[in-house]
């Protein structure tokens, strides 16, 4: 299995395919961060203009721990369909090459073959996220400093002091490689359907897009199958930054809001991963190898 | 010792029977050609042994395995080419081997790797992309990453493909040193007879999923009987004249030409025969080779 795990992840960072993901994620981050340090007084005015006139807030505002928060907001749910690139061709890419056929000559069984490109899409999928960590949050802390983090939320507003910040961002990225991985899984398991790169990519997307159109309908009818669907629960990374709050409405650091909600969302999204990938097993143990 | 053991092996794709009741043995240091037109049957018996493809009925046994019980056992002393040299085109030949070692259980060191590469004739562009390289260098890459671990027994489904004549020299000598300098076992597939009669000690003749013919070449080509191809002053009514006399037994069904499977001492017979009858033979063009009973074969089952 480690001898399938480093060689599809040499075959992995030597495609030009493989850094679109990354050179999309630095642009789009440089660019909001950039954006941010320019203008950034008008775009806190902006979203601090209907509570002005009874809260005061002073200190750094827009700081490190706010723009990580916003560009996690907007990264988090695009990164899927850069991470569906790979995942989905994993399996489809090598049948359409040819080169699936020397893969499956090989001493090691079509399971071990699934499970080591998962685990080695899965490796990528980290380092992706990795690479976003780095960016939105070290980069974010480093150019615009730290300072409590200050955030509006629909009806009410959470203020986390600047010690208890960190830690939270850590469980939002272990969390979000939860959500990560679905979808990776998602795409193995299109790729094993398929014989070509485009379809399982094309298919990846079109699930996450759908899913997340079903998860966000206020319809009595989708409302059953919600907590069901991964898509419900990709974005429950936010959870971490939801605070208790004791009798006197002040914050009680370190603690976190809805655990449950949280344990419930990994729960989920662990089966769908489990299920996908069993999935994917499954039918690439029963395929003829015909390309 | 029997390497390769099939008995009875079909695979059906819905109505399709691409290969139907197939049973061959091969025999350890053969070099064993497998022969058929394109659809015959050929890569799909090869991907069951492979166990790409999973048989319908039947069984296979290679070096007394079962391959569906002791697959990777079974493959990891096996090294084959199944049709297209498919590769990574972003990768260097170079690459491609150390990639396909990591998958060996047998150690294989940067010095085998080199002279494989030397073996293949690819030693001055390993460095380069794959993506630079003609289907021939592809075609060696392939047998470069099938021999690579040292294998027992070599599969190589139509590994000429794409050579140009010093490649398939080069391919054709490599298989035969193979063969006869450590002992090989080599299963070869092709549509290219000569090929398989220049290599090959044996072989089984596909057509339509189903053997046709098996054994020793020199058993299979009856040295005592030509094939011929006449050419007379008048095609359609030498073959008439054929038609209605005891040499219609020896005619073969072609659909150009006249072609007959006759033993050498009654050519001078038929002349003679079809002389008299008024037809004058203006070129009697005989061969003994596979291309004309494989040939032979298949336009009888036709």
């Amino acid at each position: 299995m480690k001898s399938i795990i480093s060689f599809e992840l040499y075959k992995i960072f030597r495609r030009p395919r493989t850094y679109i993901a990354f050179g999309a994620i630095a642009a789009l981050i440089i660019v909001i961060q950039f954006g941010l340090k320019i203008d950034g007084k008008s775009y806190s005015d902006f979203l601090m203009k209907d509570i002005n006139d009874t809260l005061t807030v002073d200190g750094n505002v827009l700081n490190g721990y706010l723009i990580c928060y916003i560009l996690l907001q907007l990264l988090l749910v695009h990164v899927p369909l850069l991470v569906a690139l790979i995942a989905a061709d994993m399996l489809s890419g090598e049948a359409n090459l040819g080169t699936l056929r020397l893969l499956f000559s090989t001493p090691f069984t079509r399971t071990q073959w699934v499970l080591g490109k998962f685990i080695a899409a899965s490796i990528y999928t980290i380092v992706l996220l990795i690479w976003l960590a780095f960016l939105a949050l070290f980069v974010s802390m480093w150019v615009f400093g730290t300072d409590d983090l200050f955030l509006m939320k629909s009806n009410y507003v959470v203020l986390i002091e600047k010690n208890d910040v960190l830690w939270r961002y850590v469980g939002a990225f272990v969390f979000a490689s939860f959500s990560l991985l679905t979808v990776t899984s998602l795409g193995f398991l299109m790729s094993s359907i398929a014989n070509n790169s485009i379809g399982p990519i094309v298919g990846t997307m079109s699930a996450i897009v759908f899913f997340t159109i079903l998860s966000t309908l206020n319809i009595p009818l989708f409302s059953i199958i919600k907590p069901y669907l991964f898509t419900t629960h990709m974005n429950n990374w936010k959870e971490f930054f939801d605070i208790q709050v004791n009798d006197n409405n002040e914050a009680i650091t370190g603690s976190i809001l809805n655990v449950a909600k949280i344990k419930t969302s990994l729960m989920v999204l662990s089966a769908h991963i489990v299920l996908f990938v069993s999935a994917a097993v499954l039918i690439t143990k029963k395929k003829d190898i015909l390309s | 010792m029997s390497v390769i053991q099939v008995n009875n092996v079909s695979k059906h794709f819905g109505s399709l029977k691409a290969v139907d009741g197939l049973s061959f043995e091969v025999q350890a240091g053969q070099v064993y050609g497998f022969l058929g037109q394109n659809g015959s049957g050929k890569s799909t018996t090869i991907r069951m042994l492979l166990s790409l493809i999973h048989p319908t009925s039947g069984s296979i046994e290679i070096f007394g395995h079962t391959i569906q019980s002791n697959r990777n056992k079974v493959l990891e002393e096996i090294g084959a080419i199944i049709e297209r040299p498919d590769l990574y085109p972003y990768l260097s030949a170079k690459e491609h081997l150390q990639l396909f070692a990591k998958l060996r259980s047998k150690k294989i060191t940067p010095a085998t790797i080199e002279e494989t590469l030397i073996k293949v004739g690819l030693q001055d562009r390993a460095k380069d992309k794959v993506q630079t390289f003609s289907l021939g260098m592809k075609q060696r890459l392939g047998i470069g990453i099938a021999l690579l671990h040292n294998p027992s027994l070599i599969i190589l489904d139509e590994p000429t493909n794409g050579l140009d004549p010093q490649g398939i020299s080069d391919i054709r000598n490599l298989i035969q040193r193979l063969a006869k300098e450590e002992g090989k076992t080599i299963l070869v597939s092709s549509h290219i007879l000569s090929e398989i009669e220049q290599m090959a000690s044996h072989i089984l003749i596909l057509h339509k999923g189903k053997k046709l013919a098996e054994g020793p070449i020199q058993t299979l080509l009856d040295p005592n009987k030509m094939i011929v191809h006449l050419k007379t002053t008048n095609d359609p009514q030498a073959l008439q004249i054929i038609l209605s006399g005891s040499f219609s037994n020896y005619l073969l069904k072609r659909q150009e030409g006249i072609y007959l499977s006759i033993p050498h001492f009654e050519i001078p017979l038929l002349n003679e025969f079809l002389v008299n009858a008024g037809v004058g033979l203006i070129n009697v063009e005989s061969k003994n080779s596979l291309e004309d009973y494989f040939l032979q074969l298949t336009s009888n089952t036709n």
